[in-house]
């Protein structure tokens, strides 16, 4: 009865395989390198450029352990850090700002673990140190923004339909317009309707006067709240790629927040700076009247600045702002009408009429795009202007590629935050402490492991050893499942895996507890083995159910490293009743199921109690026999003739002790621990075979 | 090796009046403590900048807290940590200096004191996020609480989910209790240990629970307390096993976790302690207030096999 069909003995082999193979890459540690990708689409990461970084390296005298091209970027590993350092410096001087060359850890596991997708967990910011932000988009800010430039937008519709009104004010984020008459107010009700579809209007009469109060309608505020956050994370995500991070994490949190995590980041007053700059984008007109190899040598002409054109040689430009990136609503790339790649922008109404109006008067001139960021100023692009241009849609097309055209647009789009940001939460973690933390997880589970198994194997001998591996192998498992998922490994998580070593025992002593239960009420070892592992399940699942639902409540409740600790803790549980009843039961059925005649479970020496009785009325199991013969019962008593016919005939050797002996009292100290060597216990019969 | 050898059922319900007064008293106690004295929230629940530094020597706290009062930060606590080289500074909610700035500006004037500082740890937590951690931590007790009441109302009856979670309850007040008493930080790690723990000792009612059921259905004659004073000691080598395990493991973290872990297994010490006694003294005492009967369980059970019942 205690043997495994060969398929489930596969499924424990396989599952244990697959558990060692992904656990693998964890205990190969992490070397640090170098890692080079292009910052803008254009910049191309491939073999020429490969070859590039082996020439530089090779020029200044770097040893590099490796360098490989993968997945659109170049990494090259080092022996140390300072090496690692000196690369770094090295790289981003010769490579130029095209490129992001970042610090970065590489797994050291073998390229077969690799190949085979085995990658080690991914270790959170407390274990190897780093920078998170919570960032909120403040939405009241964003929408107070634009009421403003709403208000000057109705300010300017009325005075061109000629629409009288008295007063426009802003007032708890509604726009109130005034008005003497009705016919007025209906008049300028149907051109805000027509012109600006987001605003909801509503009619009110007070102090003899007629008022329109126009609001951003909710459904619109949600839209202009989304749109917000996603440009934030764009605009986020380009401003982190020039910080040089290797694996950043940037996503939205929630309606109106952005989690930014930045491994390795230690420099956080450069990165908070980064992330709460703002930048800015200006239209210029372009000074092509002066003479530029002048200004080149220095004589720079009044009212007019020298910058680099992207891609392209100086350029001269002048000091008057005509628009900014704040009228821009929406920058595409495309294509324009001789199919050629363009950027399509969008303006709000006053950014068109400004365009229109500087387009009619500069026909023929260049004008230029600027980002400014960081007191840095770049002329993104400088098209001619070919004609007068209405109705806000501006197309920027010329001298460039598809590739370009999408990075211009992204950069129109993403040069500036929509709306401000606020750090509400912040976290970071020195090197040192990363360090020291993995220690401390560690060496928690390690120790903690070891008292546990030193214990477990006293108490159980045998089955304690069975016990521990399984205990072992559900580490392993674990461990391989969160490698697979590449979950992120924290403190918390490293807590809770120790806390699983404890916890996941406890299926074990359930198990084991109910064999020594089963032993003591006279099964035989086999039927004991059997029964204890059947019955034990049910209050396996039963316990492991209730702690379950409190690591549920934690990952839906918990955040960060919270939802970490919860993780650990389900899937431990889920590993742990796995090891505990199918795989230490496929250890126990190979090595103890095959016997035919097993007559010593090696479970540790078990006591047998006289028996509870209290008020003259017995409870116990022998005396359950009697009255309510219960199935398991039967088999009991079927197996123990068997056993005894054996038993006469083969003349054992063994002590064979009555288990049930109630009438010798005199022998209670002496016989109280006896080893069941043999539980042939013939109940109600209370006879003592002495050895032959 | 066996470490309990009862010849007969220990009485447990027949000291279930002492079991009550202590259960009360610490109780009421706990309560008392942690409306009186209240709960020292971390910066997790508070908001405000909690900042670790390491020196390379001896840390002055006395200079550091010079260097804070010229920043005018004088109402910031300044406490070593871990070792006396480590030291732990934390800053209230400042409206008036962006957080991000302040600990930039403490570091700086840190380090024109003392070149050796190094900066290990910064906490910032703005004040709508430590109310929203404290909303979930309190709506997770009550998920937990809610799902374990319908487990055991569902795999029992009500009763025993009712005695099952005001067992465990009572514990987490104790432990609650206990960190307003010795004034320990009260952080989101203690409160994710504070619900592993709810979960973890509601097993120990399960298993005492399961047992109690097989034994009226085996001992039709018994009384309801001999039936229970069977199923607890029973029951008793295996949970003492069990929380001896796991709290072997818990040790192993008090001792080699570190700071960050220290007050999570504390937590869990005193949950795996108070959950032995309160699985055996108070969730069993309940059901016999509740007055528990045989047919409770029994009739439920349309099959009424010895065998389909998991015991230990």
């Amino acid at each position: 009865m205690n043997r495994y069909a060969l398929w489930k003995y596969l499924i424990i082999a396989v599952s244990l395989l697959l558990g060692l193979l992904y656990t693998l890459p964890n205990f190969y540690g992490e070397s640090p390198a170098v890692q080079i990708s292009s910052l803008r689409v254009a910049a191309n990461v491939d073999t020429t450029l490969l070859q590039r970084v082996e020439d530089a390296l090779k020029k200044a005298n770097i040893e590099a352990v490796g360098i490989f091209l993968e997945e659109g970027s170049i990494r090259a590993r080092f022996a140390d850090t300072d090496i690692q350092i000196k690369a770094k410096d090295l790289l981003e001087s010769t490579l130029g700002k095209e490129y992001i060359v970042a610090l970065n850890l590489l797994p050291n596991s073998p390229e077969w673990l690799t190949n085979l997708g085995a990658l080690p967990m991914y270790l959170g910011l407390d274990l190897r140190g780093g920078v998170h932000f919570m960032l909120e988009v403040d939405m009241a800010g964003a929408l107070e923004k634009s009421l403003d430039r709403y208000s000057a937008d109705i300010r300017s519709t009325l005075r061109e339909n000629k629409i009288p009104y008295t007063g426009l004010e802003k007032q708890d984020k509604k726009l109130i317009l005034k008005f003497r008459d009705t016919e007025a107010r209906a008049k300028a009700e149907a051109e805000i309707k027509s012109n600006y579809p987001d605003l909801g209007l509503s009619e009110k009469e007070a102090d003899n006067r007629y008022h329109l109060i126009a609001a951003i309608k909710p459904e619109a505020q949600i839209r202009m709240q989304d749109s917000a956050v996603m440009q934030n994370i764009t605009t986020l995500r380009n401003r982190v790629n020039e910080l040089g991070v290797a694996e950043p994490i940037i996503q939205k949190a929630g309606a109106d927040r952005v989690i930014v995590q930045l491994p390795g980041v230690q420099d956080t007053a450069k990165a908070k700076d980064i992330l709460g700059r703002t930048a800015t984008l200006e239209i210029r007109m372009v000074d092509d009247e002066h003479d530029l190899d002048a200004a080149i040598r220095g004589k720079i002409p009044f009212g007019t600045e020298l910058y680099e054109e992207r891609g392209g040689g100086p350029i001269l430009v002048k000091k008057q702002v005509l628009l900014t990136g704040e009228r821009i609503t929406d920058a595409q790339p495309g294509f324009d009408k001789d199919n050629q790649p363009a950027v399509h922008i969008n303006l709000d109404s006053n950014g068109s009429r400004i365009f229109k109006q500087l387009t009619r008067e500069n026909v023929g001139k260049r004008m230029a795009i600027l980002l400014i960021e960081k007191n840095q100023t770049e002329v993104v692009t400088a098209p001619v202007i070919r004609e007068e241009i209405g109705g806000g849609r501006v197309q920027i097309s010329g001298r460039m590629t598809s590739m370009e055209a999408r990075d211009v647009a992204l950069l129109l789009r993403a040069g500036a935050l929509a709306a401000p940001m606020d750090i509400i939460e912040e976290r970071t973690v020195g090197p040192s402490l990363g360090a020291d933390n993995i220690a401390r997880g560690f060496n928690s589970t390690l120790y903690g492991f070891l008292a546990v198994a030193i214990f477990i194997i006293i108490y159980y001998t045998a089955f304690g050893v069975i016990s521990v591996i399984a205990l072992a192998l559900n580490i392993l498992l674990l461990v391989g499942l969160l490698s697979i998922m590449q979950a992120t490994l924290t403190l918390p998580g490293m807590a809770a895996l120790a806390l699983t070593v404890g916890m996941a025992i406890d299926a074990n002593v359930l198990i084991n507890e109910r064999i020594r239960d089963e032993l003591r009420s006279g099964a035989s070892p086999q039927l004991a083995i059997h029964a204890g592992f059947e019955r034990a399940f049910d209050t396996i699942v039963d316990s492991n159910i209730t702690t379950l639902i409190a690591g549920i409540a934690l990952f839906a409740f918990g955040s960060g490293p919270i939802k970490g600790f919860a993780v650990v803790l389900c899937l431990g549980i889920l590993t742990s009743v796995f090891t505990a009843t199918f795989v230490s039961r496929g250890m126990v059925n190979l090595m103890y199921g095959s016997r035919r005649r097993l007559d010593h479970v090696p479970i540790g020496k078990i006591w047998i109690p006289k028996h509870s009785l209290t008020n003259g009325e017995a409870i116990s199991h022998e005396e359950d026999g009697t009255n309510e013969a219960s199935v398991s019962a039967r088999i009991k008593t079927r197996e123990q003739k068997k056993t005894s016919i054996q038993s006469e005939t083969n003349s054992p050797v063994e002590t064979i002790v009555d288990t049930n002996n109630n009438t010798a009292d005199d022998s209670k100290t002496k016989s109280d621990e006896k080893t069941i060597t043999k539980t042939k216990s013939k109940r109600k019969t209370s006879d003592t075979k002495l050895p032959k | 090796m066996e470490f309990f050898r009862f010849n007969r059922d220990i009485p447990f319900m027949s000291w279930r009046r002492t079991g009550a007064a202590i259960s009360i008293i610490t109780f009421i106690l706990s309560v008392f403590f942690i409306a009186t004295k209240g709960l020292n929230l971390g910066v997790d629940f508070t908001g405000g900048t909690v900042l670790e530094v390491g020196y390379s020597q001896t840390a002055d706290l006395g200079k550091i807290r010079s260097v804070l009062a010229d920043l005018e930060m004088s109402d910031a606590s300044v406490q070593n940590f871990g070792s006396s080289r480590e030291v732990l500074i934390r800053l209230p909610i400042k409206p008036e200096v962006s957080s991000a700035q302040l600990s930039e500006i403490v570091l700086n004037a840190l380090k024109q004191a003392d070149s050796s500082v190094v900066m290990r740890r910064v906490e910032f937590v703005g004040p709508q996020v430590g109310e929203e951690l404290l909303e979930n931590g309190a709506l997770a007790l009550l998920f937990v609480s809610l799902g374990i009441v319908a487990y055991l109302a569902m795999r029992f009856e009500w009763k025993f989910g009712v005695a099952g979670i005001i067992a465990n309850l009572h514990d987490v007040v104790i432990i609650v209790g206990c960190f307003a008493f010795f004034q320990w930080e009260f952080s989101l790690t203690v409160l994710a240990a504070v619900l592993a723990i709810l979960g973890y000792s509601v097993n120990e009612s399960v298993v005492i629970f399961d047992r109690i059921r097989e034994n009226f259905r085996k001992h039709r004659r018994a009384s309801i307390t001999q039936v229970i004073d069977n199923a607890i000691t029973q029951t008793m080598s295996r949970t003492i096993i069990t929380h001896g395990s796991t709290q072997m493991v818990v040790i192993a973290m008090l001792l080699f976790g570190g700071e960050v872990l220290y007050y999570f297994s504390l937590a869990l010490t005193i949950g795996i302690l108070f959950g032995i006694y309160s699985s055996i003294m108070v969730g069993s005492s309940i059901i016999m207030l509740l007055g528990v009967k045989r047919e409770d369980l029994v009739k439920l059970e349309k099959k009424p096999l010895e065998n389909d019942g998991a015991v230990v």
